[in-house]
């Protein structure tokens, strides 16, 4: 109840004396009546705590699953990440366009800038994007613009997700795009060439868990003039060679892993890394260094702004504005604790711990889908409770990160046999 | 100093816990030829040194709860932190979009609501939760109104018309949907004027796939002629857009649908009170009347589909919701009463000492110009930006919207007391007394910051945008 307004009702009345009004009604004298509404449908206001009782019972009508991730995943978020993003200066601020009272911000996006930049193994990554999804699909613009080229080739076990929205994306903008099959094992078939392609989009470990054959891939693009693309976990970069080592010129990912809760899907943040020449055609916000008017002491500012929606419009690289700092954020916080030990340890827990629940249940009789190598998730060929359904092919993709016990994955497993009993009979 | 720059081999800030089960080589699993052969450089760092080094950051940040935010456009209001607390509830935060419906009970209904609530808001009837922020909202409905023509067998329109005072962030997305952009000029009162808008509209002639508007507009003016204007674009056969981001000046006043718009986005991190966190994330939802409605993403084989993963910045949603049970409909009205008088109230305290080139009266915001006054003392709107963090404020937007020259847009939102409003005044007014007296001091400030005014042309002509 109330509207957080801090003026007393008397002292809002005395606001609209001085101005030589009597009622609040007047504030409004240039909306016509035309176009006048009545009273709102919605519900009545809440108090402080009427409302935490309503949400603490939203809150408690959902349960959390164990062994589900395709795209979001249950990693232990350390303690400092909390506490330090949400800190009220960063939390409540806006995008910093006074950078003399932003640099909290801006020396956090340049760290964060750094930190992709160091873990793709590429030359220039951006403030963030919204996403995995949207990064894939911004990503497909930048190569479309660089080779002026009209069709765009996905990786078939891409995210469904990510694969759906580069469809919307490219649809508005004149593009076509088709998907470059998977093989019995999982991974991608590079059978034709993609000539004619601007660019070839790739994630790894793709949908299945599969670690795709990204140098492969990335020379197959290339060698058709194509833009090689790639998705990539940036936790499972802890381990796994990043994508610029493996030819990629531009990489994308979600930084959901990095320290943000699943949160029923957002909001997370994705980034978009690439090489040197494609600079100037990065979408968004970027952090640069320099120093003071004149001389003086370093700091951080908002840079190429000309590539950008508020000075160029129509002709921006693209139309972002806000994007996610505040979980790029918790992904730089959580990279600064982690460190480089931690990450790989991290990473390495996951693929072992998968590892023993993929052999777990194959000693059950649930077979995995595909023999070639994976980080953190597998395919199987059974339908189980608790673990996201494929459909095509049809069985379940399971996801084990660190924070899962031999004891919960021994449970997982006792249930999944009960269950492989129960269709058998 | 940058956290590269703290880094110290060996520190470290955060142990994983050992491994429970027996630990396979990892080239075994993952594959040897995968392997990362040099490990990221990443920082090393003690968990103390990283919580004091991104504590001293924030310290030099400036935020709703550090002072005034008048920034215009932005809707800088009060961030209430039980929503802070109720979206960080573990029900929340743990539930997963691809789990089974029936794990999700909570998270689903709570959305169906919030769709619910936000129609009733607008007058619009349906609403996509999907989109991740304004602009994304924006390109999200352009896209419904592409899908729209081209099921009509009319996907030859794409010129859409969009006044000078626009947000940028309008016709980038517009050319991100595919459209073509012709820019309407704002007339002398600083609204739309219906004239032009029909010579605008015939000259697209069969192209027009409609306009795009901000009502109030960014000069914090009602586009009083709505209805007339509403009536040349349907009448041209072309579709209107709402920008939501001045939703605050108008809630249970009128609505979206009301005033005749087909589709519109709003900003949940401006008007429904969920923080902006430095530049995001924020929310965009897109809702839409009935013609349009079929077209939004998650719908049925008219959609356009997926804008994004997932079903949407869900965690923003959660605070929106919260604002919106807290609030009421008499809440709201009340918001965008008191954000219109705490506008209205200042632009009277500033009028005078400033240009007002659109009168006294305005909705939630108001811009003033300091064109006489930089050709009289030399004192930019820049200065008097910089000079107000000198005395703890935020500064108002400046240079926007470019149809006014050395702009400074001022949104005090209805979250601030008189006290501060006046304070603020008072700020504005000794820069005022300070422009003509002592200039040059207007010239450096900010003094009182950590860095003082830095150099932006030095930084994008050789761009140092990562640690080396």
């Amino acid at each position: 109840m109330g509207s957080y307004i801090p003026a007393a009702k008397r002292e809002r009345e005395k606001l609209l004396g001085g101005l030589g009004m009597t009622s609040a009604e007047e504030l409004f004298a240039a909306v016509p009546p035309e176009c006048r509404i009545g009273t709102m449908n919605l519900p009545p206001p809440l108090s402080e705590p009427e409302l935490r009782r309503e949400l603490e019972a939203l809150a408690a009508d959902n349960k959390a699953p164990l062994f589900i991730g395709a795209g979001l995943y249950d990693h232990y978020i350390p303690a400092a990440v909390d506490a330090l993003c949400s800190l009220p200066e960063f939390v409540t601020a806006y995008t910093p366009y006074q950078p003399e009272i932003s640099q909290g911000t801006l020396t956090a996006i340049f760290e964060f800038q750094t930190a992709i930049c160091r873990l793709t193994g590429l030359d220039a990554a951006n403030a963030s994007m919204y996403d995995a999804a949207t990064a894939a699909s911004e990503a497909m613009l930048m190569s479309a613009a660089q080779t002026k080229r009209k069709h765009v080739i996905v990786t078939a076990a891409t995210h469904p997700h990510i694969k759906e929205t580069l469809r919307t994306y490219a649809r508005f903008n004149g593009l076509t795009v088709s998907e470059a099959p998977f093989d019995g094992r999982g991974q991608a078939a590079l059978d034709t060439a993609p000539h004619g392609a601007a660019c070839v989009i790739a994630q790894s470990p793709n949908f299945f868990g599969v670690i795709e054959p990204m140098r492969g891939i990335s020379a197959w693009a290339s060698g058709a003039g194509a833009v090689p693309v790639a998705v990539c976990d940036p936790l499972s970069l802890g381990i796994l060679e990043s994508p610029g080592e493996m030819g990629f010129a531009i990489a994308v990912g979600e930084c959901q892993p990095l320290g943000s809760p699943v949160s029923f899907g957002g909001p997370h943040a994705g980034y978009l890394a690439a090489k040197e020449s494609f600079l100037r055609r990065l979408p968004g916000r970027i952090a640069g260094e320099t120093g003071e008017v004149g001389g003086g002491k370093r700091g951080f500012v908002l840079t190429l702004q000309a590539r950008e929606q508020h000075i160029r419009r129509e002709k921006a690289t693209s139309n972002i504005c806000s994007n996610a700092a505040l979980s790029a954020l918790r992904a730089t916080v959580y990279l600064a604790l982690l460190g480089p030990e931690g990450l790989r340890e991290t990473a390495a827990l996951c693929a072992q711990k998968a590892a023993y629940l993929r052999a777990k249940l194959q000693e059950t009789g649930i077979k995995p889908l595909f023999d070639a190598s994976y980080f953190r998730e597998f395919a199987v060929d059974t339908v189980l409770d608790g673990a996201a359904a494929l459909e095509n092919p049809r069985g379940s993709l399971i996801a084990v990160t660190e924070k899962r016990t031999k004891a919960e994955m021994d449970a997982f497993t006792a249930l999944a046999l009960s269950q492989k009993k129960g269709v058998s009979i | 100093m940058t956290v590269y720059e703290k880094s110290a081999a060996g520190r470290r800030g955060f142990i994983p816990e050992p491994c429970d089960v027996p630990a396979a080589a990892l080239g075994a699993i993952v594959g040897e030829e995968n392997l990362r052969k040099t490990p990221a450089a990443l920082p090393e760092m003690s968990e103390i040194d990283t919580v004091r080094h991104y504590t001293a950051l924030a310290k030099k940040n400036f935020g709703v709860d550090t002072g005034f935010y008048p920034l215009g456009s932005c809707t800088m209001k009060y961030n209430p932190k039980i929503n802070e607390q109720l979206a960080s509830l573990p029900g929340f935060l743990s539930a997963h979009p691809f789990a089974p419906d029936e794990m999700n009970r909570g998270c689903l209904r709570l959305m169906a609501e919030l769709e619910r609530m936000l129609c009733a808001i607008c007058g619009m009837e349906a609403f996509s939760l999907q989109p991740a922020a304004g602009a994304h909202g924006e390109l999200t409905g352009l896209m419904c109104m592409a899908a729209y023509f081209a099921k009509q067998g009319q996907s030859h329109r794409n010129v859409i018309l969009i006044p000078d005072s626009a947000h940028g962030t309008n016709p980038a997305s517009a050319a991100q949907a595919g459209f073509s952009v012709r820019a309407v000029p704002s007339g002398r009162d600083g609204l739309v004027d219906p004239a032009t808008l029909r010579e605008a509209a015939e000259a697209a002639g069969g192209a027009l796939v409609g306009l795009m508007l901000t009502n109030p507009n960014t000069l914090g003016l009602f586009e009083k002629n709505i209805m007339e204007v509403a009536g040349i674009i349907h009448g041209a056969g072309g579709l209107l857009y709402y920008d939501g981001a001045n939703l605050n000046a108008v809630m249970g006043v009128t609505s979206p649908g009301a005033m005749g718009f087909d589709v519109m986005h709003l900003n949940l991190h401006k008007t429904f009170s969920a923080p902006h966190g430095g530049g995001g994330p924020g929310a965009g939802p897109v809702g839409a009347g009935k013609l349009l409605a079929p077209f939004l993403p998650g719908g049925g084989q008219d959609s356009i589909g997926r804008v994004r993963a997932y079903r949407g910045s869900f965690g923003v949603l959660v605070r929106a919701y919260c604002y919106i049970r807290a609030l009421g409909a008499s809440g709201l009205r009340e918001a965008s009463e008191s954000a219109v008088l705490n506008a209205n109230w200042l632009l009277n305290r500033l009028s005078g000492a400033y240009d007002a080139p659109y009168g006294e009266r305005c909705m939630h915001e108001f811009v003033l110009s300091a064109a006489a006054m930089k050709e009289q003392t030399g004192v930019s709107a820049m200065d008097i930006a910089k000079g107000l963090i000198d005395k703890g404020f935020h500064p108002p937007t400046v240079y926007f919207p470019t149809i006014v020259p050395e702009s400074l847009m001022t949104e005090p939102t209805e979250t601030e007391s008189p006290e501060t409003l006046e304070a603020f005044a008072a700020a504005m007014l000794s820069l005022a007394e300070d422009a003509k007296r002592n200039p040059e001091a207007l010239h450096s400030a900010p003094v009182t910051t950590p860095v003082g005014r830095l150099d932006a042309t030095a930084a994008a002509r050789q761009p140092i945008i990562k640690s080396r």
